[in-house]
């Protein structure tokens, strides 16, 4: 580690003002940064003094996140041995979903970073850190097979398109990774819907419909019939997106994130208070089988608790304030069931509900804000009276 | 008494030719003044409409232009905009006459947007502010460089999203098979209208970070 520094301390000189790579300097800031806590504090004016920066806390995020991944990657070999039949010890299958995942990271990592380097130099800022997590949601969400080279189009669109444009991380209106999602989603929709897609070489004679799709194909048949019972779905044994199947291991990342006060329990709650909400009223609507489908199977299908705790917290695209965070959290919940069980077309709504709310939330942070400062106004006005 | 010379302006002089140039680019349409979206998302999907119809805008357009200009002095101000708008939808009628006689599968594929060239701000926007103050040889010109600058972001975003969203360019496959042997599937979003919006936005973002006085100050 020492050697390390020492290395650093070496050859900074040359990226400083007036050193020979003078241009590449917020490429090496990033580096240094990344290798090492910045020296740098706040000198006066503020009151807490911390070298905790965006890097660190979105390092929080990414270990939250590992849990879903590790998860993620065992499934992905359980659902493939079981497809074609076999079994399969545990390093087994956890080796053939790591040869999937892995390259998958490798792709979003790369390509994403590589935008994201080449706009700091061009623009002379420092490297965003919201990558970081991006990078890592993106693999998460999409489906084992999915091609790699989709997996790049996809990320540099969600890079430029959702991030870049608007200034970069911290001024996106929309979460990059739920971009890059629904991207893949128009774009490709035979990659990233269907029955066929959600097992890494599926056998074809095995069907490998995901629990929301069963719960779809009910509107026609006039009962739902799940594959899987409501445990499998809460552990994650089921077909489904890397990381979206096990609400247990994304338990486990949301415990972190609320434990180190990165994610917010605020938005988790209402989202899935949202949900029930919902699911609950179409229950007791209950017109066709999926409407009767008992509200808390909402919260364990598809990729409702993964939006939940990593999508809709995410700190630049959801609502600041508290009274808005809990508006903005239902709507998600709501509209995640509502789009689900009403649109046949768009058998997964959490991504779709995420995306419109988070076009929303500046909207409820101002009219949050506005109604305080009236009923403060009229707070004023009385003490004066 | 001094002698003014009233030197005749030449057919094609500076300003003339500024009139013609200046939409294509500073002066652009659709990407600096930011009007006739809509025709924009919605005939672009193929490279072929969109050829068609930016024909047809260049067409109107100059024509508009040409006949307000020559009626300037006896339209009475307060009915100028229904006069203007008598005009254009005479010449929009002609049009769709025209291309249902000579190209009807593409005037099938227009539908109503051949129609609603009559509501395209543009037209309305040239009309008001050139053409009712200016002579008709400039306004013609006028007429015919706006459209053109209106054709070419057409045509721009139509060859993108025709080439990414089918693999062709009008009409004849371009995309090697190779490619979709390797696992190269078509975009299907270029398809849908958002991403023409998506393809006039980079447009856009591309033509402000090379002319920097285009760029609002904040």
């Amino acid at each position: 580690m020492k050697a390390l520094r020492k290395q650093l301390d070496k050859i900074k000189p040359q990226f400083q003002k007036g050193g020979k790579f003078e241009k590449l300097h917020s490429s090496f800031d990033a580096f240094e940064t990344f290798l090492f806590v910045p020296d740098k504090t706040t000198a006066h004016g503020s009151h807490i003094r911390d070298s905790i920066d965006m890097k660190r806390t979105m390092s929080i995020v990414v270990i939250a996140m590992i849990p879903a991944l590790i998860f993620g990657m065992w499934n992905i070999g359980h659902q493939h041995f079981l497809s074609i039949g076999e079994t399969a010890a545990l390093l087994e299958k956890f080796l053939f979903g790591l040869g999937k995942a892995l390259p998958i990271i490798v792709v979003s990592y790369v390509t994403g970073l590589g935008i994201e380097f080449a706009f700091a130099q061009f623009r002379g800022h420092e490297v965003n850190e919201g990558f970081l997590v991006s990078g890592m949601l993106i693999p998460l969400v999409v489906p084992p097979d999915i091609p790699l080279w989709m997996v790049a189009v996809a990320t540099a669109f969600a890079v430029v398109i959702g991030k870049e444009v608007f200034g970069g991380t911290g001024m996106n209106i929309l979460n990059p990774a739920l971009t890059a999602r629904a991207f893949l989603f128009f774009a490709y929709p035979a990659q990233l819907s269907g029955d066929k897609v959600w097992i890494a070489e599926k056998a074809d004679a095995y069907s490998g419909a995901t629990p929301l799709a069963e719960a779809a194909a009910g509107i026609d048949t006039g009962v739902v019939n799940f594959t899987h019972s409501f445990m499998d779905m809460f552990l994650g044994v089921i077909p489904g997106s890397i990381g979206e199947t096990s609400t247990l291991a994304i338990l486990i990342g949301a415990a972190i994130l609320v434990f180190t006060g990165v994610g917010s329990l605020r938005i988790m709650l209402s989202v899935v208070i949202g949900g029930i909400f919902m699911g609950g009223l179409l229950n007791i609507a209950g017109s066709n089988a999926y409407m009767d489908v008992p509200f808390y199977y909402h919260l364990v299908m598809g990729g409702f608790a993964f939006g939940a705790v990593y999508m809709a917290t995410d700190p630049v695209t959801a609502s600041q304030t508290n009274t808005g965070k809990l508006i903005y959290g239902f709507f998600i919940g709501l509209m995640a069931v509502l789009i689900r069980v009403l649109n046949p077309a768009y058998p997964e709504g959490m991504m779709l509900a995420i995306l419109l709310m988070n076009v929303f939330a500046p909207l409820i942070d101002h009219y949050v804000v506005e109604a305080n400062i009236k009923r403060r106004l009229k707070r004023l006005k009385a003490v004066k009276a | 008494m001094s002698t003014v010379k009233t030197e005749r302006e030449p057919m094609f002089s500076a300003k003339t030719k500024k009139l013609l140039i200046g939409p294509l680019s500073k002066d652009n349409p659709i990407t600096v003044q930011v009007l006739g979206i809509c025709s924009a998302l919605a005939v672009t999907v193929k490279l072929e409409p969109a050829v068609v119809m930016s024909i047809s805008v260049i067409a109107v357009t100059a024509i508009a232009n040409l006949l307000i200009s020559l009626l300037r002095n006896t339209i009475p101000p307060r009915i100028r905009i229904i006069v203007q708008l008598v005009v254009i939808a005479a010449l929009v009628i002609l049009v769709d006459q025209i291309l249902k006689a000579y190209v009807y599968d593409v005037s099938k594929q227009l539908s109503v947007f051949v129609g609603l060239i009559i509501t395209n701000c543009i037209i309305m926007g040239r009309l008001e502010a050139f053409a009712m103050a200016n002579k008709p040889w400039p306004a013609f010109v006028d007429g015919i460089g706006n459209g053109l600058g209106y054709g070419i972001i057409l045509i721009i975003v139509a060859f993108f999203r025709e080439l990414l969203g089918s693999g062709t360019i009008w009409g004849f496959h371009v995309m090697p098979k190779a490619f979709y042997e390797l696992g190269y599937v078509n975009n299907g979003l270029m398809i849908l209208p958002p991403m023409a919006l998506i393809v006039v936005g980079i447009i856009i973002w591309v033509q402000r970070s090379k002319n920097p006085e285009l760029q609002e100050e904040n």
